[in-house]
């Protein structure tokens, strides 16, 4: 049996699932894929940064019509995970506008995308709703 | 009187938006062209300076083929791409030249060919090797369009809309609002016998149709068809030459602005198409020395119903957090205080992409000039032209009447 492979390098697994950006040591300003210098400041030194696994939707849409190959209907969001935007689909919930609010809070969740050629395991990510969120 | 410091539109046409199975790239663009040329009462041996706009088209030197097809004079040929702001950005490429000194009238055109185009700009699915391997910038091992969030326009263009609405703390339901947003604009465009659709709905039939990416529906999002659009831009030394019907014709550019998106939080995750169109407009009413309570009408970028309501903000046209009273007011109707989207906007008028920015400035100039039929906006003077490409680029006109 193989290793666990996150979809994405900023999905970190151990030792519990969280996203980690880099983070311009200069000004703060954070990224979750390489950058060669700050969008922000220009500079050139980032260091690692975890973020918390809770958020709140911040926005989202429910997707009808996407690429082949993609499921849907599927709810995509912007979440606040402490002060950090996240894009992430929301699982675990029913995609309607009855069951997904504004302001909702949520935690990040991990699924196994299946095993690969190798018998490796992908690992992808979304954000569900904590219990009572609607309420 | 004529400002000689100032540059002015000479002659500016567009197609009629919609199916044109019939005629390619160049035949549109010249159509718009030679149309343009007339309106001004010069022809291509006049034009100092061409800048063309074309995305998803002929691809290498689109504007040296459309003077194949209109003129070879020899003039610098500028071929522009800037998003949805092609156009934007091909008329302001032209107005650069001539504020430069290097000719006295230039020309700007952009055409699109997309009838029948999927409302989907998002890739498929990335074929692996059956292994999990981490590719690019983010190591990701499939595309993650669908799968972390979404980046096609409707999806995107729908958080932007409801990010608004988290941000100002609206209470209400969303989807009838931005509904009735497409309801006012395809209501507009049956006035306008050059849009892509030319009928009323009603929100029943707004809010029943297909819905693409919540709280979009289908006709809450822009049209997909073909059209061109074309504009002559003169110095006022050189218009003040020219005859009084030219004179009393033209209309004056009291501003033009193009900016990019700077660095936000959050923008990384969802394109902020705010920043840069807020800083857009600040720029170009300091330029017009107008304010936005001196505008007689609005054409702005309502790619999406939920686009409109954010660039009411952007544009400054309610104060900041206001755009839903704005609209609910019944302001942005072409009987209020600040008409919206009189031709009908994007949503009913159509958006072929790289003509849209110029035939913002056509209708705004229609108006100046009382030339805009039965839409006119009785005694407009001023009015601002606005698009905004993903990507990120904002365009803004400000036009005045001679
Ligand atoms: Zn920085």
């Amino acid at each position: 049996m193989g290793t666990q492979i996150p979809i994405v390098d900023y999905l970190v697994l151990d030792p519990e699932p969280h996203l980690r950006v880099h983070e311009c040591t200069a000004c703060g300003a954070r990224f979750f894929d390489r950058r060669n210098a700050c969008a922000s400041c220009s500079g050139t030194d980032f260091a690692p940064a975890d973020l918390p696994a809770e958020g709140t939707v911040t926005a989202y849409t429910i997707v009808t019509f996407a690429a082949p190959g993609v499921e849907v209907p599927f709810v995509a969001a912007v979440l606040d995970c402490g002060g950090t935007k996240v894009q992430a689909n929301l699982r675990d919930v029913t995609p309607d506008p009855d069951h997904v609010r504004l302001g909702m809070p949520v935690r990040l969740t991990t699924y196994s995308m299946g095993p690969d050629a190798n018998g490796d395991e992908g690992v992808g990510f979304g954000f569900a709703p904590l219990e009572g969120a609607l309420t | 009187m004529t400002d000689r410091d100032a540059i002015y539109i000479l002659g500016i046409s567009m197609t009629r938006f919609g199916k044109h199975p019939d005629l390619d790239t160049f035949d549109l663009g010249a159509e718009a062209a030679t149309a343009a040329l007339a309106d001004g009462g010069v022809t291509m041996a006049d034009v100092g300076v061409l800048a063309a706009g074309n995305l998803m088209g002929q691809g290498l030197g689109f504007g040296q083929g459309l003077q194949k097809q209109i003129g070879q004079t020899g003039i610098p040929v500028y071929n522009v791409s800037n998003a949805c702001a092609t156009g934007a950005t091909a008329l302001r490429t032209a107005i650069m030249a001539l504020k430069a000194g290097e000719c006295e009238i230039g020309l700007a055109v952009g055409v699109e060919k997309l009838a029948g185009a999927g409302l989907l700009a998002g890739g498929n699915r990335k074929e692996g090797d059956g292994t999990w391997s981490p590719k690019g910038r983010i190591g990701a091992i499939v595309a993650t369009d669908g799968r972390i969030g979404t980046a096609t326009m409707p999806g995107t263009f729908a958080q932007i809309g409801m990010e608004y609405l988290h941000q100002h703390a609206y209470g209400g339901a969303p989807f009838e609002l931005f509904a009735k947003i497409s309801e006012k604009n395809h209501s507009h465009s049956t006035l306008n016998p050059l849009a892509a659709y030319t009928k009323a709905m009603s929100l029943e039939q707004i809010m029943g149709d297909h819905m693409v990416a919540y709280p979009n529906t289908r006709p809450m999002c822009s049209a997909n068809c073909d059209g061109a659009a074309a504009a002559v831009v003169v110095t006022g030394e050189r218009l003040a030459s020219m005859s009084d019907a030219q004179q009393r014709r033209a209309v004056k550019i009291a501003a033009s602005v193009l900016t990019s998106d700077p660095w936000t939080d959050g923008c990384q995750v969802l394109p902020d198409v705010n920043t840069l169109t807020r800083s857009a407009a600040t720029q170009a009413y300091e330029q017009a020395g107008v304010g936005p309570n001196d505008l007689d009408l609005v054409e702005l970028h309502d790619c999406f119903a939920t686009a409109e309501l954010v660039h009411y903000d952007n544009l400054q046209l309610c104060e900041p957090g206001g755009a839903v009273d704005l609209f609910e007011s019944g302001a942005t109707w072409r009987d209020g205080r600040i008409p919206v989207n009189v031709s009908g906007g994007l949503q009913s008028k159509g958006h072929p992409i790289s003509a849209t920015g110029i035939a913002n400035v056509w209708e705004v100039c229609h108006h100046l000039r009382g030339e805009a039929g039965d839409r006119q906006i009785e005694g407009a003077r001023t009015g601002l032209a606005h698009v905004i490409g993903l990507g990120s680029a904002c365009g803004v006109h400000i036009l005045q009447a001679a």
